[in-house]
C-alpha cells in the first residue's frame, strides 16, 4: 500500500514536470534557452517517472530493466543536447543575451 | 586483468537481463561473453578510456554529488518557468578554463555541465569550454568552479 502510494506519487511528480517542461518551451525566448526547459524533462522528469515504475515492478528482472533505461538516458540525454546546442552554434544561430546587468557581453563570434 | 573484469561484467550484465539459471543457457551465456571480449580484445577497444574502471569508486561518489547538483538545478528552473509575469531568465555565454589531464575528464565534466538544467555546453576545446548559462547565478557558480575540482580525472588506481 505504500509503495503504491509512493510509486503514483512518483508517477505523477514525473508526468507534471513534463507538463512544466513543455510550459517552459513556450516561454522561453530563444533555442538555447529552450533547450534548458527541455533538460527537466530529460532529467528528473525521467527519473521521477522510472524510479514510480520501479516501485511497481519491485524487486525483479524489469526494475533492472529499468535501472538500465535511466542509465542510457543518463549518458545519451546530455551528449544530444550538446550536439543540438553546438550545431545551432555552428549554424550561426545567436543566442539571445540579456542586456541588463551584465558586466562583460560577450557575443558569440562565429 | 581488464579483460577478465570486462569479461565478468559482461557475463553479469548478459545474467541480469536473461535470468535465465538453466545450465545450458548459463553456458551459452559464458560462451557469447567470450566471444564478445575476444571480439573487443581483437579490435583494440579494451583500454583505459573505454573501461575506466581505475574510476569507478570515484565515479561512484561523484554521481552522488551531481545527483544532488542536478536536484537543485532542476528546482530554480522549475520556479523560473512557473514565476509568473516577465519570464525572470538572463541568458549568457561564457568560457571556462578547463584544467583536466584527460580527455575523459574534460568529456565528465562538459556532459556534468550538460546535465545539470540551466547550462549546456556548446562547444568543447583544448583547453575552455563554452558554456550557454540561463541565469547570472547558475553562470556564477559555473565559474566558481566547484563541480571541476571534484571531477574524477586521472585514477589513483592503475589496472
Amino acid at each position: 500500500m505504500m509503495i503504491e502510494i509512493l510509486s503514483w506519487v512518483c508517477l505523477t511528480l514525473g508526468g507534471l514536470l513534463g507538463v512544466v517542461g513543455g510550459i517552459g518551451m513556450h516561454r522561453f525566448p530563444d533555442f538555447y534557452t529552450r533547450l534548458h526547459a527541455v533538460g527537466i524533462t530529460d532529467t528528473l522528469g525521467a527519473a521521477l517517472f522510472l524510479l514510480g515504475l520501479g516501485f511497481q515492478a519491485g524487486l525483479t528482472i524489469a526494475s533492472i530493466k529499468l535501472c538500465l533505461i535511466f542509465v542510457f538516458i543518463f549518458f545519451t540525454s546530455p551528449t544530444a543536447s550538446h550536439l543540438l546546442a553546438n550545431a545551432a552554434m555552428l549554424g550561426g544561430l545567436k543566442p539571445v543575451l540579456s542586456n541588463d546587468d551584465i558586466d562583460n557581453p560577450e557575443q558569440l563570434d562565429k | 586483468m581488464r579483460t577478465i573484469i570486462t569479461a565478468c561484467l559482461i557475463f553479469l550484465f548478459w545474467f541480469m537481463l536473461s535470468g535465465h539459471t538453466e545450465t545450458l543457457l548459463m553456458i551459452l551465456g559464458v560462451l557469447s561473453a567470450m566471444l564478445t571480449v575476444y571480439l573487443a580484445k581483437r579490435m583494440n577497444i579494451i583500454d583505459r578510456e573505454s573501461y575506466p574502471f581505475h574510476l569507478s569508486l570515484r565515479l561512484l561518489r561523484y554521481y552522488f554529488y551531481l545527483g544532488k547538483e542536478i536536484l537543485k538545478a532542476n528546482v530554480d528552473v522549475i520556479k523560473r518557468i512557473l514565476t509568473p509575469g516577465r519570464v525572470n531568465i538572463s541568458p549568457r555565454v561564457i568560457t571556462l578554463s578547463v584544467i583536466k589531464k584527460t580527455a575523459l575528464g574534460k568529456v565528465i565534466y562538459a556532459n556534468s555541465i550538460t546535465l545539470t538544467p540551466g547550462t549546456v555546453t556548446l562547444e568543447l576545446s583544448d583547453d575552455e569550454i563554452k558554456v550557454h548559462a540561463l541565469s547570472k547565478e547558475g553562470a556564477e557558480d559555473l565559474q566558481k568552479g566547484d563541480m571541476a575540482k571534484v571531477v574524477p580525472d586521472s585514477g589513483e588506481l592503475p589496472l
